[in-house]
C-alpha cells in the first residue's frame, strides 16, 4: 500500500487549492516562462525596435539608420538622445500623398475584398453545411486541402489565366462572348480576384462551423409559423452565423489589409496597396526608417480589428468550454 | 423484536460508542471565491461501510468526495482518515482510489494496461501486476477482453473495468462518484447489487455519491443527505425513510403527506394533533414537541389506507372525497381532496387481482392511519 | 436533421469547388505542356520536370526549405503546445492577458510587418541573416498556430483523465507525459504539420529576415515568376503541390478508417 507521508501543517494555516493537473512550482512555470519569453522577445520586442527606428533617421551606412536611445552613454545620454528624437519620418508620410493614398486604397480593397469574399463564401458554406452528413467531413476537407498548397503558387495560377493572351481570355473570345481580350492583370480588380481566392477557405470554415452548429429545426419552426423561406434565412439563419461571418471578415480582412503577393503579382506597378508600399520602401529604396514609419502606422490602423479578432476568440474559447 | 424497515442490520459501528472512526470530516469547509460549497461539515465514516452521499447537483457532495481524493484541499478543518491528517498529500500519494462518473478510462490503454496502470505506479514486480491483473479481471468478468480498448467496449463493461482498474490497488476506502449515472435502468439495478457484493467480498470502505436515492437506498449502510454545503441527517435507509428529521429529509426521498397542526395535548406516549382547520390526529411519537408549539406531521402515501366508509376501529380517520386515481399494477394511487381542502396522496398494494371496494372519481372516501404510522417534525 | 441535397446547395458547392480547384489544376496541366508558351497547348512533355532536376540553384532552395521547415515545425510545434497549455490551463497569472495577445495577434498580423520587425530585431542583436534567422522567424510566426491547433484539442480534453490517473498514483509530470501527450498527439502532429507547410510556403518573412546562402524556395519561385511565367516553374509548383496533396490526403485516409475502424468496434461492443 501507498505509503502516506506525515505532514507538519496545521489545520489553522489557510488552505490553498491543490492544482489539479500540472505540479506548483518549477515545472508549472517553466511551461508559462518559456513560451512567454519566446513571444516577448520575438513579438512584442520587435515592435518595440520598429518604433524605435522609425524615429531614426536614414544613414547610408549598414545598418542604414542612425542609432536612437542608446543607453551606451548612460541615463544622460538616453535623455539627451530623446531629445534629438525626430518625427521626420511621420511628417514625410502625412506630406507625401503617396502613403496617404496607399494606406486608403489598401483599407477599401480589403473591405472591398472582404464583402467579396462573403458573397462568395457564404454559399458554400451553407451548402456543406445542409450537406448529408456523411460527406461533410470529405467537403471540409477539400476546402482545407487548396490551404495546404502554397499561397505563392495560387496566386502565380492566376497569372496564367488573367493575362491578355490567359486562359480566361481564350476562352471567351472563342465563345464570342468579346471581341477584344478583356484586361484584368494588372488592375484592382485581379487584385478583389487574387484575394478572394486566397482567403476564401478563411471565410468558409468559420461560416461552416457556425451554420453546422445551427439547430436546423429552428428554420421548420419559423416556416411552420408561417415565414417563407427566403424570411427564414434573413430572421433566423444569417442572424444566428453572424459569430461566423464577424470572424470569417476578420480573417480576410486584417491580413488582405497588409498584403502584398498579391496586389505584386496581380496588380501590377499602376496599383498602391500599402503591403507592397513597405516593401518597395525597404527592399529597393532601402528606406528601414520610413518603412519602419509605415509598419508602425498600418499597425495601428489595424488595432481595432486586432483586438477584434482577440475577443472573438476568447469568446469562441470561452464557448467551446 | 421491533425495528424501523424491514431489514435487521447487524452491521451498526455508528451505534458502538467503542468503534474507532476511520474517516472524519471535522468541521471542513470549503470555499470557491465567494461559493461556499461545503460550510463547517463533520461527518464520520467507519471501517468496511458502505457509505452513500446522497443529494441534488450542487449540493456538495461531489466537492466533499475529491476533498477525500485531493484534488480539492479543504478551506478550513481537516479530514482525517484513519487517524492521519490528510491535509497537503497530494492525490497520488493518498490511499484512496476513485471511480469516476466518465469512468476516465485511458483511451490509449487497453483494459489490462489500465488496470495495471495504478500497480505500476507504485513498482509492483512484473509477475504481481499480472497477477493482479488476471484476478482483477476475473473478479468484474472480463477475462476475454483484457486486450481490447476502451472504446471497444459496452457501457456497462467500461464500467467494470473502472471499478477494476480502481480496486485493483486495494486501496483503504473507494470513492464511487455517480458509479452508476450512465448505464441504463436495467443494468443499474443488476450493478447496484453486484458492487454490495464486491464490497463485502473485498471487505472496503466504499464511499458514493448519488442523486439517485433508490441507489442510495438499495446499497448503502448509511446515507448522508446533503443540501446546500451540509448534511442534514446521517442514517441508515430505513432511519432516513421511516423516520426523517426534517422536513427537507421527509420531502427528498421518497413521497410524502405534511400536514400543518399545533400540538394540542402532550403526554408520555401520545401526542395529539389539532390541523389548521380543526382536524384531530393522534400519534404515538411526539419527538421533542411540546404542547402549543407549531409542528409538521409527516406521513407516507403507503402507511394511508383509504376507504370508502369510515373504519370502525381508527384512531385517525379523515373525510374527502376522490380527486385523482391511478392504476400502476402493483400499486394504486389516490389523490383524496380532504373537506378542508388539503390534498393527500396514497397509495395501495394491489396485493390481489382482485379489489373489494373500488374507488372512482369524484366518490366520497375515508383516509385512516394508525397513530404510529408518521412522524412529528418540528424542523 | 434532415439533410437533403438541395438544388441551390450542389449549384453552390460545385461552383465554389470548381474556383477553388480550377485555377490549380490549369497550374498541372500546363506543366506537362510540350511548348514554352504556357497558355498555348502544345503537347504532353515531361522535359520540364527533367530541366528543373538540373536546376541547381532550386534544388539548393529546396533543400534550404525542407530544412528550415523540419526545424522550424518541430520546434513551434514544442513552443506552441506549451503556450497552448498555458492558454487552456493556467487561467490566472500575471499577464495573461498580454500572453493570449501575443499568441492570437499573429494569425492575422500582415506578414511585411512580422518580417521587417523581426529582421529589425535580428539587426539590433546583431546577428547576422541566413538559415539561422528564417528559422527563428518561421519558429515564431508558425507556434501561434500550433498553439490554437493544440489548444482547441485541450479545451475539450477530459480532465478526468488525468485526475484518475493522479489518484491512481502517477504524479503530475509523469501524468503528462503517460496520459495527456499520447490523448492530444494527434493535434500536436496536425499542429505540426501545418506549421511544416506554412514555413515551406513563406516568402515575405523569410525574404526579410534571410540572407546570403539561405534562399528558400518560394523566394526562388518569386524571383522567377517576377520574370514571367514558365512551364519549368510551373512544373515545380506541381512537385510541391503533389507533395502536399499525397501527404494530407494519405492523413486523412488513414484517419478515416481510423474513425470507421473505431465504429465498427463501437458497434460490436453494444452487440455484447
Amino acid at each position: 500500500m501507498t505509503h502516506i507521508a506525515a505532514t507538519a501543517s496545521s489545520p489553522t494555516q489557510p488552505a490553498e487549492a491543490f492544482p489539479t493537473t500540472l505540479a506548483k512550482g518549477f515545472v508549472n512555470r517553466l511551461v508559462i516562462i518559456i513560451p512567454y519569453l519566446w513571444l516577448l522577445f520575438f513579438f512584442l520586442v520587435p515592435f518595440i525596435i520598429v518604433f524605435k527606428i522609425s524615429l531614426s533617421q536614414t544613414a547610408i551606412s549598414m545598418p542604414p539608420y542612425t542609432p536612437v536611445l542608446d543607453f551606451k552613454d548612460g541615463v544622460s545620454g538616453f535623455f539627451a538622445g530623446f531629445r534629438a528624437l525626430n518625427f521626420d519620418n511621420y511628417t514625410w508620410l502625412t506630406q507625401d500623398a503617396l502613403y496617404f493614398n496607399a494606406y486608403v486604397t489598401s483599407l477599401i480593397i480589403a473591405a472591398i475584398s472582404t464583402v467579396l469574399t462573403l458573397i462568395v463564401g457564404y454559399p458554400i458554406a451553407y451548402g456543406m453545411a445542409r450537406a448529408p452528413a456523411t460527406v461533410r467531413p470529405t467537403l471540409l476537407m477539400l476546402v482545407i486541402l487548396p490551404f495546404w498548397t502554397s499561397f505563392l503558387i495560387r496566386v502565380y495560377a492566376w497569372i496564367g489565366i488573367l493575362k491578355p493572351e490567359g486562359l480566361l481570355n481564350q476562352v471567351l473570345l472563342a465563345t464570342g462572348l468579346i471581341s477584344q481580350p478583356l484586361v484584368i492583370l494588372n488592375t484592382y480588380t485581379a487584385i478583389f480576384i487574387g484575394i478572394v481566392y486566397s482567403y476564401l477557405p478563411f471565410m468558409v470554415l468559420p461560416l461552416y462551423s457556425s451554420l453546422e452548429k445551427m439547430d436546423y429545426s429552428l428554420v421548420e419552426a419559423a416556416e411552420d409559423l408561417g415565414c417563407p423561406p427566403i424570411g427564414a434565412f434573413w430572421k433566423i439563419t444569417f442572424p444566428l452565423s453572424l459569430p461566423g461571418v464577424v470572424a470569417g471578415c476578420l480573417l480576410v480582412f486584417i491580413p488582405a489589409v497588409g498584403e502584398f503577393v498579391i496586389p505584386d503579382l496581380l496588380g501590377g506597378s499602376q496599383t498602391l496597396m500599402i503591403g507592397k508600399t513597405l516593401w518597395n520602401e525597404f527592399f529597393s529604396n532601402r528606406d528601414w526608417p520610413v518603412s519602419s514609419a509605415v509598419a508602425v502606422i498600418l499597425l495601428l490602423v489595424l488595432t481595432i480589428p486586432i483586438m477584434f479578432f482577440q475577443q472573438a476568440q476568447a469568446k469562441a474559447q470561452e464557448q467551446g468550454r | 423484536m421491533k425495528s424501523l424497515g424491514s431489514i435487521r442490520r447487524d452491521f451498526a459501528p455508528w451505534n458502538d460508542p467503542k468503534a474507532k472512526p476511520y474517516i472524519q470530516f471535522d468541521k471542513v469547509t470549503k470555499k470557491f471565491g465567494d461559493f461556499t460549497a461545503v460550510n463547517n461539515l463533520s461527518l464520520t465514516i467507519f471501517e468496511r461501510e458502505f457509505f452513500a452521499l446522497l443529494g441534488a447537483s450542487g449540493c456538495g457532495k461531489s466537492t466533499l468526495l475529491r476533498m477525500l481524493a485531493g484534488f480539492e484541499e479543504p478551506s478550513a478543518g481537516r479530514i482525517l482518515l484513519d487517524g492521519q491528517d490528510l491535509r497537503g498529500i497530494p492525490p497520488y500519494k493518498r490511499p484512496v482510489n476513485m471511480m469516476f462518473q466518465s469512468y476516465a478510462l485511458f483511451p490509449h490503454m487497453t483494459v489490462e494496461k489500465n488496470i495495471a496502470f495504478g500497480l505500476k505506479q507504485e513498482g509492483m514486480p512484473g509477475p504481481d501486476i499480472e497477477r493482479r491483473v488476471a484476478e482483477m479481471l476475473k473478479l468484474v468478468k472480463l477475462e476475454q477482453f483484457a486486450k481490447r480498448k476502451p472504446h471497444q467496449l459496452s457501457g456497462g463493461q467500461r464500467q467494470r473495468v473502472a471499478l477494476a482498474r480502481s480496486v485493483a490497488k486495494r486501496p483503504k476506502v473507494l470513492l464511487l462518484d455517480e458509479p452508476l449515472g450512465a448505464l441504463d435502468k436495467k443494468l443499474r439495478e443488476e450493478t447496484q447489487f453486484e458492487l454490495m457484493d464486491l464490497q463485502q467480498e473485498l471487505g472496503l470502505t466504499f464511499v458514493v455519491v448519488t442523486h439517485d436515492q433508490e441507489e442510495a437506498m438499495t446499497m448503502a449502510d448509511r446515507i448522508a443527505i446533503m443540501d446546500k454545503g451540509e448534511v442534514m441527517q446521517v442514517a441508515t435507509p430505513a432511519e432516513i425513510y421511516e423516520a426523517p428529521t426534517s422536513r427537507f429529509v421527509a420531502h427528498f426521498v421518497g413521497n410524502v403527506n405534511m400536514f400543518e397542526g399545533k400540538v394540542a395535548e402532550r403526554t408520555a406516549s401520545t401526542t395529539r394533533i389539532t390541523g389548521a382547520t380543526g382536524a384531530q390526529i393522534v400519534v404515538d411519537n411526539g419527538g421533542e414537541a411540546t404542547a402549543g408549539s407549531d409542528i409538521v406531521f409527516a406521513i407516507r402515501p403507503e402507511k394511508i389506507k383509504v376507504s370508502s366508509k369510515k373504519p370502525a376501529d381508527a384512531v385517525n380517520a379523515l373525510e374527502g372525497e376522490v380527486y385523482d386515481v391511478a392504476y400502476l399494477g402493483d400499486m394504486t394511487v389516490y389523490h383524496i381532496k380532504l373537506d378542508d381542502g388539503q390534498v393527500v396522496r396514497a397509495s395501495a398494494m394491489n396485493a390481489s387481482r382482485v379489489t373489494e371496494d373500488p374507488l372512482t372519481w369524484n366518490d366520497r372516501a375515508w383516509v385512516s392511519f394508525r397513530p404510529d404510522a408518521g412522524v412529528v417534525l418540528t424542523r | 436533421m434532415t439533410s437533403t441535397w438541395s438544388r441551390f446547395n450542389i449549384t453552390s458547392i460545385v461552383l465554389g469547388f470548381a474556383f477553388l480547384y480550377l485555377p490549380i489544376v490549369l497550374l498541372i496541366v500546363f506543366s506537362f505542356n510540350e511548348s514554352k508558351l504556357v497558355t498555348v497547348w502544345g503537347g504532353f512533355s515531361t522535359k520540364w520536370y527533367v530541366s528543373l532536376f538540373h536546376n541547381q540553384g532550386l534544388m539548393d532552395a529546396t533543400w534550404v526549405t525542407a530544412r528550415v521547415g523540419v526545424i522550424s515545425a518541430t520546434a513551434a510545434t514544442v513552443l506552441g503546445t506549451l503556450a497552448a497549455i498555458t492558454l487552456t490551463r493556467y487561467t490566472r497569472f500575471k499577464g495573461r492577458v498580454l500572453f493570449s495577445g501575443m499568441v492570437f495577434a499573429p494569425l492575422v498580423m500582415p506578414e511585411v510587418i512580422t518580417g521587417l520587425s523581426l529582421l529589425l530585431l535580428f539587426v539590433a542583436v546583431g546577428l547576422d541573416r541566413g538559415f539561422f534567422t528564417v528559422t527563428l522567424a518561421h519558429i515564431t510566426f508558425t507556434m501561434c498556430f500550433v498553439a490554437v491547433v493544440v489548444q482547441s484539442r485541450l479545451v475539450s480534453f477530459d480532465r478526468s483523465l488525468e485526475e484518475a490517473a493522479m489518484d491512481l498514483g502517477a504524479p503530475p509530470v509523469k501524468t503528462f507525459f503517460q496520459i495527456t501527450l499520447p490523448v492530444i498527439l494527434p493535434a500536436i502532429i496536425s499542429g505540426w504539420m501545418l506549421a511544416f507547410t506554412l514555413s515551406l510556403d513563406d516568402l515575405v518573412i523569410a525574404s526579410f529576415t534571410s540572407g546570403p546562402g539561405a534562399t528558400t524556395l518560394p523566394m526562388k519561385i518569386y524571383s522567377q515568376v517576377r520574370l514571367g511565367v514558365t512551364p519549368e516553374i510551373n512544373a515545380a509548383c506541381t512537385i510541391l503541390i503533389a507533395v502536399v496533396a499525397v501527404g494530407v490526403i494519405i492523413a486523412s485516409i488513414a484517419n478515416k478508417r481510423r474513425e470507421i475502424q473505431r465504429q465498427l468496434d463501437e458497434q460490436a461492443a453494444q452487440r455484447g
